[in-house]
């Protein structure tokens, strides 16, 4: 709402309220945070809260609005992060991330992303990662952390503390339940199970097992509409792994003609695996260029095949492309000149097996000083322009941060007559330099006044080292003339 | 020793089995260093390019193997293509590489974690076919990891470089253990040329070819690489005197 009216919207701080029709009254549907520290919560009616606050700001609720919303950001998420997620009217969203959050760097990584993003289009989100739906649904709303992960077998002692109305229970049972002394889930998990069933019903002991992750959870996952599927039943369950790999080859085979009627190329994989015991896991691969390549997809699909527990058996197989872009017809070119090769999908393999973001290339920046002047690409980007000098001697290892060494040296510019490194004590026999490197004032105040100067020393046996001397030999202010070890050349 | 390859009946009976060897392969390619000490030694007249290569450092580059990523470096320049450079310890420093003519555009690096994934990447590269060349720094080589990394290069005619890198001396041992490379170079860094006046002139290094299929072990005493790739026999040795007489030999396997 508050990204809908723009700059006029009510700055965070002020009580803000959404009032809705509940049978004949109006009641508050929604209150900021700014308005619940001052008491107003959701169910009170529309009266109450403004003879509570005066100055409260009251806007008419749109329930279907936002279940749209809800439903536009379920569909983002599921084209950014993973196949499955549901979403959860009036304001959750389910993300089953068994599987993908290793494409993401892990689970508090994904959250973080998650979260910064949402922040980033003015959502403020709560998030919890845990290893039962029932869990982590509680935890991201009573858990009282932004994010929270909570590891596995740990779900137990994570919701222990929570409060009754954390377990998805109607509010009248949370109410004769704390009526009976009971606050917390550990409190009621301890007691006797047939008296409570006997008094409330099913639905307490399965929201429990639910919670503990004992019993399995269908949920109800989105589909967006524009996305293209293939979607393969079979009458008897699979599990041999060739099978598996047979009908991922087939399925490949039918997403492919879909795409190319469609004129696009997949950037994004999605194989799901539904098993007979109602769990679904998935396969995600990903691509550096969008492509419509059959072998080549089939490729990194069958290469994690491996991963896929296929348990009693598999009885649906779907194949979506959560992620397209367009790709026109290619042009073949002609009579005899050879085609450069094209190596995109080697990357997208090794990038499948590594990670994308361990597979680069190194290109040139504008910078003098030498750790500064290289910068890693996507290992399929264009063509970089800029190259480095190729006058000045530069080593072939370049150390990750410079080691300090002990030298006996005239100054103000002479190089080392001998230096210790690592131990061994070599005496300079050869030497060029100096190289003079200014600190770059730009990036940082600190290297204002700061200048390092290289040397190319080689020694008796001919090893041949990169060493600098912190400041310019003479004045202090450049730098405290100490020495340092920072490459090897060839 | 007499020069074995230039007796006419041994030449024709090495071409024989050569073609037995290779008869569902692609046809042999080969790059030639453009020195001639180094190509007469090298049957084929250079380095065949469907085939694994091992090069380490010697002395302190055992760990470093600066002397001996310049080496492949320089090899790959000469070649047409995108490389694959897979590793575990990204220290490269690529202008470094630019220098020695492999421009940064072509080269795609691959820091795969551990030497498994450098193994793996190394022959998914190799047999990928669309790479000019693939470089590995990997430590330990079986005979069997290496026997399918030749399997790899000679199907796609790429050439695969492992560059031989130990965390320890003690360790480089290792490269005495058999392994089914084509060749196997030792690369060392040895004083520079000398100048009139003060300063290090073209760096050099000591070149071993350690082990060579179907030929002979040999080494030089070289330049390093100039911008193109290229190594040149130093000016002051060039006058007729044979590198190996200028410079001790050492583990010649």
């Amino acid at each position: 709402m508050r990204r809908k009216l723009g700059p006029h919207a009510p700055p965070p701080e002020a009580p803000l309220v959404m009032v809705g029709q509940s049978a004949r009254r109006r009641v508050v549907t929604g209150a900021n945070i700014a308005a619940q520290t001052l008491g107003i919560h959701v169910g009170l009616p529309a009266t109450q809260a403004h003879a509570l606050v005066p100055e409260l700001i009251a806007h008419d609720a749109e329930p279907e609005e936002d279940i749209a919303g809800l439903g536009r950001l379920a569909i983002w998420a599921l084209k950014r992060y993973v196949p499955i997620v549901a979403a959860e009217p009036p304001a959750g969203l389910m993300l089953d991330a068994t599987g993908a959050d290793h494409l993401h760097g892990g689970p508090e990584a994904m959250l973080a992303d998650l979260l910064r993003r949402l922040t980033d289009i003015g959502i403020a989100a709560r998030t919890a990662m845990a290893g039962s739906y029932g869990a982590a649904h509680a935890l991201a709303r009573y858990g009282g952390a932004e994010r929270l992960v909570v590891a596995a077998g740990g779900e137990a002692a994570a919701i222990g503390a929570l409060p009754l109305c954390a377990l998805r229970l109607d509010a009248d049972t949370v109410a004769s339940l704390n009526r009976l002394g009971f606050e917390t889930i550990a409190e009621l998990d301890a007691t006797p199970r047939p008296p409570l069933a006997l008094r409330f019903g099913s639905m307490v002991g399965k929201r429990l097992d639910q919670a503990h992750g004992r019993i399995a959870e269908p949920v109800d996952p989105i589909k967006a509409p524009e996305l293209i599927d293939v979607i393969q039943r079979f009458a008897e369950p699979i599990a041999a792994p060739e099978t598996l790999a047979r009908y991922t080859t087939k399925l490949v085979g039918l997403l492919c003609d879909r795409l190319e009627e469609a004129g696009v190329g997949a950037r994004k994989l999605d194989l799901q695996f539904h098993r007979v015991d109602a769990r679904v896991q998935y396969i995600r691969a990903g691509t550096a260029k969008p492509t419509r390549d059959k072998s080549g997809l089939t490729r990194l699909l069958c290469d994690r095949i491996e991963t896929i527990d296929p348990g009693y058996g598999i009885e649906i197989m779907i194949l979506t492309a959560p992620s397209i872009e367009v790709l026109g017809l290619q042009t073949i070119s002609s009579l005899g000149d050879k085609p450069a090769p094209d190596i995109g999908a080697l990357v997208d393999i090794l990038g499948n097996r590594v990670g994308e973001e361990r597979l680069y290339r190194i290109a040139a920046k504008p910078s003098d000083v030498p750790e500064r002047s290289v910068t890693r690409v996507p290992a399929m980007a264009e063509p970089t322009e800029l190259r480095w000098p190729l006058n000045w001697p530069r080593p072939t290892r370049l150390l990750g941060r410079p080691e300090p060494i002990e030298t006996i040296a005239l100054l103000p510019d002479h190089p080392p007559v001998q230096f210790t490194w690592r131990g061994v004590r070599r005496r300079v026999k050869r030497a060029d330099g100096p190289e003079r490197i200014y600190g770059e004032w730009v990036v940082s105040d600190a290297e204002m006044l700061g200048v390092r100067d290289y040397f190319l020393v080689e020694d008796e046996t001919g090893a041949r080292f990169w060493i600098f001397r912190n400041g310019d030999g003479e004045d202090e202010a450049t730098g405290k003339q100490t020495w340092f070890m920072q490459g090897l050349f060839g | 020793m007499t020069n074995l390859g230039q007796r006419p009946a041994i030449a024709e009976l090495r071409a024989r089995v050569a073609r037995i060897e290779t008869a569902d392969r692609t046809p042999r390619a080969f790059l030639p260093f453009g020195v001639d000490a180094v190509d007469d030694k090298l049957p084929g007249g250079g380095l065949s390019l469907g085939a694994l290569h091992e090069i380490a450092g010697g002395a302190a580059g055992v760990i470093d193997a600066a002397a001996a990523a310049l080496f492949a470096a320089g090899i790959l320049a000469r070649i047409e293509g995108s490389v694959l450079w897979c590793m575990t310890r990204p220290d490269l420093f690529a202008p470094a590489l630019a220098q020695a003519g492999l421009d940064p555009d072509r080269v795609i690096y691959v820091d795969a974690g551990d030497e498994t994934s450098v193994l793996a990447c190394f022959e998914e590269g190799l047999r990928h076919g669309g790479l000019c060349g693939v470089v590995a720094e990997v430590a330990r080589l079986s005979m069997t990891a290496s026997r399918r990394l030749q399997l790899a290069a000679e199907s796609s005619g790429t050439i695969g470089i492992a560059l031989r890198r130990w965390r320890r001396m003690a360790e480089a041992a290792d490269f005495g253990q058999p392994t089914a490379s084509t060749t196997r170079w030792r690369v060392t860094n040895v004083p520079s040329s000398p100048l009139p006046v003060p300063g290090v002139g073209r760096h050099r290094w000591f070149v071993e070819l350690i082990r060579s299929r179907a030929g002979e072990s040999a080494d030089f005493l070289l330049e390093a690489c100039d911008a193109k790739g290229h190594l040149a026999i130093p000016a002051d040795l060039a006058d007729g005197s044979v590198a190996s007489q200028a410079w001790p030999t050492r583990a010649a396997s």
